[in-house]
């Protein structure tokens, strides 16, 4: 008889050399069946991992951002006070149209866009041309950037409370130096405009640094043959700068110019502890009270959670306008280029 | 040795995923009932904790009157969680109140917010008459009624007032030939607000350069409108501050005295105001007890002793506290006890020594640690009895809800505008629109 392998009988079980797969139909089937199954959950996997490894993101929005922003949209039609959040008047749209006719609102938004204006043209300019001066070789460079970058460290509250006390009108270091010029002390907290630069001064500060890194990241990604080229061509570093650099910068600052417009839209921090009476209203006339201020006036501290809402949601609306026009602009941009 | 690797680094992921899950869930799980106070409340080494919200600085602590009651009950352990300005604390206390969580055993409330909370959160909070201990007789009975709802139920104690006195530099007085003995000052302006504003006129014409009389026009108005019975609400719960003649008659007065030159354009505890006590720019202030301790603030060391009381025109009330418990506290017992010891006369006396923290108990006002005090700033003056008085004269005041949004109108939205060269009428228009727009539901 001759001894095949296939027609060999099997080896006994547990013995030597079982390397060999099993020939017989049924564990092949099992076999089968745990490679589908393998396979199945494979793809099962590959198909829904993804969105368990970004769920923790959106189950957090969910709790804490959608929610929130449902909450307040239906709040908003409603009159609710603080106090007794539970006790909802459904009024409507009463919320949203009587900010048409209420002043406050209104002088808020004007103090929230003359304030952005103040603050975010400068502190983007000043960046601008910060960022091309850390762009040369220097000694010590990156001493300077991150130096650059120690005001967006510092706490907003402290940051607030030291420019107060240098605006002071009374005892201020800077009417003080002011008066050494012989210069009259100028009234910081209760001057309209003046009140709104001062305001605007914390916020520049505070954010030119950090405006300054990222033209300074996107500027040492600029090619040097570009500027090699520019300089054979007899190009100065003015003409280099306005031919080369700002060309190559544009979807930084278009970037930049979102997120600074985004920023000052909720101006907050800065003229509520930049108020001298240390309250919501933005100085005595109102003078510096922003968007973000009046909100939180109406919700905490006069505890009108309704009109708080509405408030938040046409500050909301205002956003996406404004986020429009941008991408509307970009566009634009990126079409001529 | 790869493998190896590769399971260290799991585990090393696994432990990470875990910590951070476990430390969400905690973080979630303990709804600030020990918020933010460093030590947790309940049972810790078989001590009960007992957690104390306040604002401010209330003194307690400093007066040693913790560790008293440590001593006292050495099975309670007693932690303090305090929030430096009431403008931050309330509005957080407001939020656990009206959701019911995250409150501390016991919490303070400031007698601008009580109505409010008297009137809307009462049933979150126990009934302290009920408190075993508890005499309601012992408390002065508008300080009683503050902190009562209209069925009767008592949610907080009182433990301090604000009775008013007008303290004055006694030094600069002197310089601008007044009188600086506190009785014949006093008499400058017994009984009539208007006179004080005419010594006003006395003082300004001899003053030393570069000083006012008064340190604001917040204070001053704020002063007289601590004497008047009916000021913002009327007896019903109607907001009348706009037709109520006193609240017109205190606005103008003081707009007359901003005019005049009188008072300093300053907002008080702003860091203006607290240069100018420091600089010596103002020679009288409006002044409950715990201004004393304000001035010693700020003041530098060679003030002291240069400052004196004298009684206000007319008597009133300026500040003061309730010490409420929480229905929800981990110990409502425990804190119920605790604060009946606290504001029992025999507290708030050793409070007034260590603390000008006035009792709000009549039956300290003969004890030694009363009549007997003095304070750094007044020199040798004996400052009890004159506070003692004002407090007795002090109108049963109508507190309403919003008080303390109203009276922040007049002030910061209006009269300071009349030191800065606005009309006393555009001024008290700023100050109606911007109450109106925050009492407008």
């Amino acid at each position: 008889m001759a001894t095949r392998h296939d027609t060999a009988a099997p080896p006994a079980e547990g013995g030597a050399a079982p390397g060999r797969p099993p020939a017989d139909p049924v564990s092949l089937e099992k076999e089968r069946r745990r490679r589908d199954r393998l396979s199945r959950r494979w793809q099962r996997d590959i198909r829904w991992s993804p969105y368990a490894f970004v769920s923790p993101f959106f189950l957090l929005f969910v709790a804490f951002g959608l929610f929130p922003l449902i909450y307040t949209g239906w709040a908003s039609l409603h009159q609710v006070e603080l106090t007794a959040p539970t006790d909802m008047n459904w009024v409507g749209l009463r919320n949203y149209t009587r900010i048409f006719d209420d002043e406050f609102f209104w002088n808020a938004a004007k103090n929230t866009l003359t304030i952005g204006i103040i603050s975010t043209v400068p502190q983007l300019l000043m960046a601008m041309g910060i960022a091309h001066l850390l762009n040369y070789k220097l000694r010590a460079s990156t001493f300077f950037r991150v130096a650059m970058l120690a005001p967006y460290a510092t706490s907003i509250a402290a940051a607030s409370l030291v420019f107060v006390l240098l605006f002071g009108r009374d005892y201020g270091m800077i009417n003080w130096a002011l008066d050494m010029v012989g210069i009259n002390p100028v009234d910081w907290q209760n001057d309209k405009w003046y009140s709104q630069i001062a305001v605007s001064t914390i916020i520049i500060w505070r954010w030119t640094g950090y405006n300054t890194l990222i033209y300074l990241a996107a500027m040492q990604a600029i090619p040097q043959d570009l500027y090699e080229s520019a300089a054979l061509d007899g190009a100065n570093r003015w003409q280099q700068f306005i031919h080369v650099t700002l060309p190559a910068l544009r979807p930084t600052i278009l970037f930049t110019c979102v997120v600074s417009t985004i920023g000052a839209s909720q101006v907050f921090g800065e003229p509520l502890l930049f108020d001298a009476n240390q309250g919501t209203s933005g100085g005595a006339e109102h003078q510096f009270q922003t968007l973000g201020l009046y909100l939180y006036e109406q919700g905490w501290v006069a505890h009108h959670l309704g009109r708080a809402s509405a408030i938040a949601w046409t500050m909301f609306l205002f956003l996406i306008v404004i986020g429009i026009v941008n991408y509307v602009i970009s566009r634009r941009l990126r079409a001529s280029s | 040795m790869r493998a190896r690797i590769r399971t260290a680094r799991k585990a090393m992921v696994l432990a990470a995923a875990a910590s951070l899950g476990a430390g969400l869930l905690a973080g979630c799980a303990d709804d600030g009932k020990d918020n933010g106070s460093d030590s947790p409340s309940g049972d810790s080494g078989g001590k009960t904790t007992i957690s104390v919200g306040l604002f401010g600085t209330m003194g307690f602590k400093e007066a040693g009157l913790y560790a008293e009651y440590e001593k006292l009950n050495p099975n309670i352990k007693i932690a303090e969680n305090s929030v430096q300005r009431n403008e931050n604390y309330y509005p957080a206390l407001l939020n656990h109140l009206t959701t019911n969580s995250g409150l501390l055993d016991v919490q303070a409330v400031e007698v601008a917010n009580i109505a409010e909370v008297t009137a809307t959160q009462a049933d979150k909070l126990e009934d302290m008459s009920k408190a075993s201990g508890v005499d309601k007789s012992k408390w002065l009975d508008w300080k009683w009624q503050q902190a009562t709802t209209k069925d009767g139920k008592t949610i907080g104690l009182g433990t301090d007032v604000g009775p008013m006195a007008i303290c004055y530099r006694t030094d600069l007085f002197k310089q601008a030939g007044l009188p600086t003995d506190p009785a014949e000052v006093g008499k400058l302006w017994a009984g009539d607000w208007a006179k004080l504003v005419d010594a006003g006129e006395r003082y300004k014409s001899k003053a030393p350069k570069g000083t006012f009389f008064m340190d604001s026009p917040g204070g001053l108005i704020q002063a007289i409108l601590g004497s008047e019975k009916e000021k913002f609400y009327d007896a019903s719960g109607k907001v009348i501050y706009k037709t109520n003649p006193a609240v017109k008659a205190a606005f103008d007065l003081t707009a007359e005295a901003a005019e005049k030159g009188l008072v300093q354009s300053q907002t008080q505890f702003q860091p203006g105001w607290n240069s100018s006590i420091a600089n010596n720019k103002f020679a009288t202030i409006a002044c409950p007890p715990w201004m004393l301790g304000t001035i010693k603030g700020y003041s530098k060391p060679d003030a002291a002793g240069k400052w004196a009381v004298a009684e206000a025109p007319k008597g009133g009330n300026w500040g003061g506290t309730f010490l409420t418990v929480p229905k929800s506290g981990k110990n409502v017992k425990e804190a119920q006890k605790f604060v009946t010891w606290l504001t029992a006369p025999e507290q708030q006396a050793k409070l007034f020594k260590v603390q000008a923290s006035f009792p709000s108990a009549p039956s300290t006002y003969t004890m030694p640690e009363v009549t007997g005090a003095t304070n750094e700033m007044t020199g040798d003056q004996k400052i009890g009895p004159i506070f003692a008085e004002a407090a007795k004269a002090a109108p049963v005041q109508v507190i309403g809800p919003k008080d303390q949004i109203i009276m922040q109108g007049l002030t910061d939205n209006g009269v300071i505008l009349v030191t800065k060269g606005k009309s006393a009428e555009e001024a008290w228009d700023s100050a109606v629109k911007t109450i109106d727009n925050k009492l407008d539901q």
